[in-house]
């Protein structure tokens, strides 16, 4: 992480565009991009210092706060002594769900302990990622399609959309509550008696409903975004040369819009992974829809060592996912705005 | 079209680092030696500071501002925490971590006092530090005592009380067996007979240890040892399984917290209702109350007798870093006086701590419940003193939930209990 947040913003201005377009033009200008460059650096200073402080040395703090012991009692006085060094052993219990022992060893963890739900977390954890951001997807494209469009009171609907997005994620939490009540809304619209909150799919079901209405506005939006790059001419000659309306999306709007929509899916793919707020206040993490972003909070009142373990591995989990996206989907955004580029040309 | 390129790997970078930092911010670890700190400042005398929750009732500030007008050497500035119970207890942890000196007095919830008293940082009350607890509820001075040793001065209770309908039910059931026998009342009148709370959270490790401990069990022995594989805890968890069985308890009880069950109680679906004695003003003077002159009050039902509430409330320690213990533990007593008390009950609705004040007359018209209060604390069991709390409560919460589920059997539900409590006795 160090060296990645480190020099990119370094970098940033020098790929960025200008330098490049004024490169050939003589000596004399290459002295002033290399003093430029330095001038850049030291600019940049005390941002890059300020994310060294509040960013890399929490996490170097927390790996390695993870390969110590947590605290454990001494039997005689009641009181808590350091545990020492762990090395990796929190790892190992969180990944293979061992629990240690009275008399020191180790054994699975019973239900009922935070240990025993690593695994469970992470299905969870995954199966809310990939239900809502499909969902969102799909909804946040159509969402788009509508506001691109020109019609009377656009700007309203467009306000209307960001509703949901701009509510505090826990108001949104306590909103579904009450609707996902017994006696609630929702099983009065559908004269049902559901427990929704008190089984396990109502309650995966609840979760995912309630996140796809909040974030759904910021799939649509950052799609709409991509949208609007699309130039009017080229459907125009679309529709010149015959293509159908699902021609027209299939091959012009769906590729244009792709570097868009890549960037979109990972932000919510990313952020889905984090997901803590929903499932806290709706289910408190019952009927399995702990997620791990819930079970390293839970963890830190048991034992901050453990916990930075888990986050630890949780955000490891979060970068191999990051890095498939950016690696296999993120090559074809590059590969994309290349030749969309050289076609326009 | 470059940007995405650029952006990506920044971008990635900053959400994946959001993650891990935002965990990362626990410091290092709680791991004290105690010893030294508790014998500094015994005799010092200055300002300090009162460190609780949000003051909702408005109770400190015109204590605070009584106390300081009679010590003006002495003055106390109130630190006032956000009003949730997570943070306030954060918030705690972090300064003790920090050896914070200018954390003097500080409010600490039941279930946290043993938590602090063994990383050693709570004052322990004795030799020149000693309160006097003898005008106190004993209940609410084992809440406030680790191995033996009181570690803080209780400073408000609080207690189950059972609410019912008198218009239905005329003398209220003294034990579990009569009130599951009046049921029959709630299904004449097509209403649910019982409900706690019985969500997932903090609330069910109430309700089930009252079950549990109101049939003559208990969650720790006095070695803070779990011992859940006993007859009695059987029984008692059994009694809540077997009523969300055959009905008496209503299913959707299964996602009730305080609130929902209070809404419940009120719009006259229940005939029996365990909940806190926050219910009755409530209950009475709210507009959509349909039990505002049916309500009944009781002690929770037992065995033979009055049950086994677990007691709520609020203890006042004082940090081993302060410089000015003296002064401490004046203002400590100074809270914990009839007086102040008094003002407590009357201003803030908090349960006091002394037991004459539940047979004062005027307080008892202001505050009906006080009586049936007063039984429900003085056969109230704390909540499983440890210092493992959060993950006791954990496995209490996790494994009553599936049994009443029906997920799980009985004696299935309170051997996992067992085995989960003593890996967490273990460390991690």
């Amino acid at each position: 992480m160090a060296t990645e947040v480190g020099p990119t913003p370094v970098k940033a201005p020098a790929s960025g565009g200008t330098p490049i377009h004024h490169g050939p033009k003589g000596v004399g200008e290459d002295n002033k991009i290399l003093s430029q460059g330095k001038w850049a650096a030291w600019l940049l200073a005390p941002t890059i210092i300020a994310l060294a402080i509040v960013i890399v040395y929490p996490i170097i703090s927390a790996i390695v706060m993870s390969f110590q012991k947590d605290a454990g009692l001494d039997p005689a006085t009641g009181l808590f002594t350091a545990g020492g060094p762990a090395g990796v052993q929190n790892y190992v219990n969180w990944i293979a769900q061992q629990c240690a022992t009275p008399g020191g060893g180790t054994v699975a963890c019973p239900p009922g302990t935070l240990g025993a739900q690593f695994w469970s977390a992470t299905t969870t954890t995954f199966i809310f990622t990939i239900i809502t951001v499909t969902l969102e997807t799909v909804l946040g494209f159509w969402m788009a399609m509508i506001m691109a469009r020109n019609f009377k009171g656009r700007s309203l609907v467009r306000a209307a959309v960001l509703v949901p997005w701009a509510i505090p994620t826990a108001v949104t939490a306590q909103l579904w509550l009450f609707i996902f009540d017994f006696q609630g809304i929702a099983n009065k619209l559908f004269n049902a008696s559901i427990l929704w909150t008190g089984s396990e799919w109502p309650a995966k079901w609840a979760v995912i409903i309630a996140d796809t209405w909040k974030t759904t506005p910021f799939m649509a939006l950052l799609i709409l975004a991509g949208l609007q790059m699309i130039p009017a001419e080229v459907y125009e000659a679309a529709k010149v040369d015959g293509a159908s309306a699902w021609q027209r999306f299939r091959m012009i709007t769906l590729p244009l819009v792709k570097p868009a929509l890549m960037v979109a899916i990972l932000f919510r793919t990313l952020d889905a992974l984090r997901m803590f707020d929903l499932p806290y206040i709706l289910t408190g993490g019952a009927n399995n829809t702990t997620t791990l972003s819930i079970l390293v909070i839970n963890q830190i009142r048991q034992g901050f060592n453990a916990a930075a373990a888990l986050s630890t591995i949780t955000f490891i989990i979060i970068f191999i996912v990051a890095f498939i996206f950016v690696r296999f989907l993120g090559a074809n955004v590059v590969e994309q705005s290349g030749a969309t580029g050289k076609g326009k040309k | 079209m470059k940007s995405p390129k650029f952006l990506l790997p920044v971008a990635t970078a900053g959400v994946l680092a959001l993650t891990l930092s935002a965990c990362g911010g626990g410091g290092g670890g709680g791991t004290t030696t105690g010893g030294g700190d508790a014998e500094a400042g015994l005799d010092g005398r200055g300002p300090i500071t009162y460190v609780q929750g949000k003051d909702n009732s408005n109770v400190v500030r015109p204590l605070v501002a009584k106390w300081n007008a009679a010590h003006p050497n002495e003055k106390v500035t109130f630190k006032e925490q956000t009003d949730q119970a997570d943070q306030q207890h954060d918030d705690l942890v972090q300064h003790f971590q920090a050896k914070d000196a200018n954390y003097d007095v500080m409010s600490v919830d039941l279930v946290w006092t043993a938590e602090f008293a063994a990383k050693g940082w709570l004052q322990p009350l004795k030799d020149k530090m000693a309160v006097d607890t003898a005008a106190m509820l004993p209940s609410t001075v084992a809440g406030a005592s680790y191995k033996d040793t009181l570690y803080a001065a209780p400073q408000n209770s609080d207690g189950g009380i059972l609410y019912y309908r008198k218009d239905l039910v005329p003398t209220p059931p003294k034990t579990w067996d009569e009130m599951m026998q009046m049921c029959s009342i709630a299904k004449q009148n097509n209403i649910g007979c019982y409900s706690g709370q019985f969500k997932q959270y903090e609330g069910l490790t109430v309700n089930a240890s009252e079950a549990i401990n109101s049939a003559g069990g208990s969650v720790l022995d006095k070695d803070g040892k779990p011992s859940l594989n006993t007859a009695e805890a059987k029984e008692g968890l059994g009694n809540l399984v077997d009523a969300f069985k055959d009905g008496s308890i209503p299913k959707e009880a299964i996602t009730y917290q305080e609130e929902e069950s209070r809404r419940a109680f009120q719009s006259g679906n229940l005939l029996f209702h365990r909940n806190w004695p926050y219910v009755y003003n409530l209950a009475v003077t709210e507009g959509s109350s349909k039990v505002k002159d049916k309500l009944g009050m009781a002690a929770l039902p037992g065995k033979d007798g009055p049950g086994a509430s677990s007691l709520g409330g609020h203890n006042v320690g004082v940090s081993v870093y302060s410089k000015n213990k003296a002064t401490a533990l004046d203002f400590l007593k100074f809270i914990t006086s009839e007086e102040t008390q008094r003002f407590y009950a009357t201003q803030g609705s908090l349960a006091p701590v002394l037991t004459n004040l539940y047979d004062d007359a005027a307080l008892v018209k202001k505050l009906p419940y006080l009586p049936v209060l007063k039984t429900s604390i003085e056969n109230a069991v704390p909540r499983p003193v440890t210092p493992f709390y959060p993950a006791v409560t954990q496995a209490i919460q996790e494994n009553s939930y599936a049994a009443l589920k029906g997920d799980k059997s009985v004696d299935q539900a309170l051997s996992d209990m067992q085995k989960s409590i003593e890996t967490a006795g273990a460390g991690s």
